[in-house]
């Protein structure tokens, strides 16, 4: 990770706006905090995403084991992609894979999961031909499957090789999870938890039946478990040489 | 004589007939409700602007993040849902509901291309 391409955070800001919400809070209604203190995630219904938040996702490598998949069985299980029988294995989609690594010259050998890094300069949707691919105020890059026309472009351009192609037609999609042929996919973030209040479904999995390897948390707020633990410890962004900064951090390489 | 016997008939088969028959002889859709009562609108503004209304609110919800609102496709799905006319499908889905009137409107959605038409109280019947 270099230090230029980070956007820098500033907490005094935050607190001093914090600090003056609440003092007016105090004035207005002694005892009655009128601007309660936002919790992780979870929006009032009918309030749009800010870009208040940044969501991001640390991984700690040197707690992911090679050979557990837990994180890949909650996604897929959570967005059932793994279901299109017709399609040949290279076209299967892929949300999420692990990737087991190895340094030749040291014999360094470590094991990480990949997918949509959530970038903030996201390529894909840099390349888009009409739209579908953005990134969300609060950091999570999407597909807007009802304007993909399924073009591809941003499968070529993502470094991550984190996109899939829908070759078929499928059934039995999860209500909050749709999907169809013809358009692309790929890591939502669970999208549909976060706005709910909820860590997704990988970082659940892995804090319950693995070894906590995953932190989910608002980088922008200097308070969150993911913004104290990356400030304390080395974290590497994946080909941060592009300049894409993405919200999936990694530490232990 | 025979034509007025005839448009009698006519007419005599247009009021007895259920659904009443259109001008032009097509039946009028009566589509199965479900366990729908009240919608989130009055009746006559849902059959003529759902389609905006959900528009509108996918575009919300996608780019902006608005939930919770009160058009939303899931809801539709688990108001109006109804056993599936098709054979080989024994769920609840909204397939009878949409089709009815889209048939009789030469509308063809696709909308379930990706959505799940069926709905979560028919949780284990196969799709």
């Amino acid at each position: 990770m270099t230090a230029s391409n980070r956007k820098p955070h500033d907490p005094g800001r935050r607190r001093l706006l914090t600090g003056a919400l609440a003092a007016a809070a105090s004035v207005i209604a002694p005892g009655i905090l009128l601007v309660a203190p936002r919790p992780a995630a979870g929006r009032a219904p009918g309030e749009p995403v800010t870009d208040r938040v940044r969501w991001g996702l640390l991984i700690d490598t040197t707690r992911c084991e090679a050979g557990c998949d837990h994180c890949i069985t909650a996604c897929r299980t959570e967005h059932d992609w793994d279901n299109a029988p017709h399609s040949r294995p290279d076209q299967q989609a892929q949300w999420i894979r692990k990737l087991d690594v190895h340094n030749p010259e040291t014999g360094y050998t470590f094991s990480l999961p990949m997918m949509c890094q959530h970038c903030e300069n996201p390529p894909c949707a840099d390349v888009c031909p009409t739209g579908a691919s953005f990134r969300r105020a609060d950091g999570i890059v999407l597909v807007d499957k009802h304007i993909c026309i399924g073009c591809r472009y941003c499968m070529i351009a993502c470094p991550y090789k984190a996109r899939s192609f829908v070759h078929e037609t499928i059934g039995g999609q999860k209500p909050y999870s749709p999907r169809g042929k013809g358009t692309v996919e790929s890591c939502t973030l669970c999208v549909h938890r976060v706005d709910a209040g909820r860590l997704p479904a990988c970082v659940e999995a892995c804090t319950e039946k693995a070894g906590g390897a995953m932190v989910f948390g608002d980088l922008n707020d200097p308070g969150s478990e993911i913004s104290r633990t990356v400030s304390r410890i080395a974290t590497t962004q994946v080909r941060a040489d592009l300049g894409l900064d993405p919200g999936v951090l990694y530490h232990g390489f | 004589m025979m034509r007025l016997t005839g448009g009698l008939l006519l007419v005599g088969l247009a009021l007895g007939a259920v659904p009443v028959s259109a001008g032009d002889g097509v039946p009028l859709p009566t589509p199965a409700r479900g366990k729908g009562t009240q919608c989130v609108e009055p009746t006559d503004t849902m059959r003529r602007y759902h389609m905006d209304y959900l528009l509108h609110q996918r575009d919300e919800t996608v780019h902006r993040g608005i939930r919770g609102t009160k058009y939303a496709l899931k809801d539709c799905v688990e108001c109006h849902a109804t056993p599936d006319p098709r054979p080989e499908v024994r769920a609840l889905t909204l397939y009878g509901f949409c089709k009815e009137c889209h048939d009789y409107a030469a509308v063809s959605i696709d909308c379930f291309g990706c959505h799940t038409p069926v709905s979560a109280s028919s949780e284990g019947g196969s799709q």
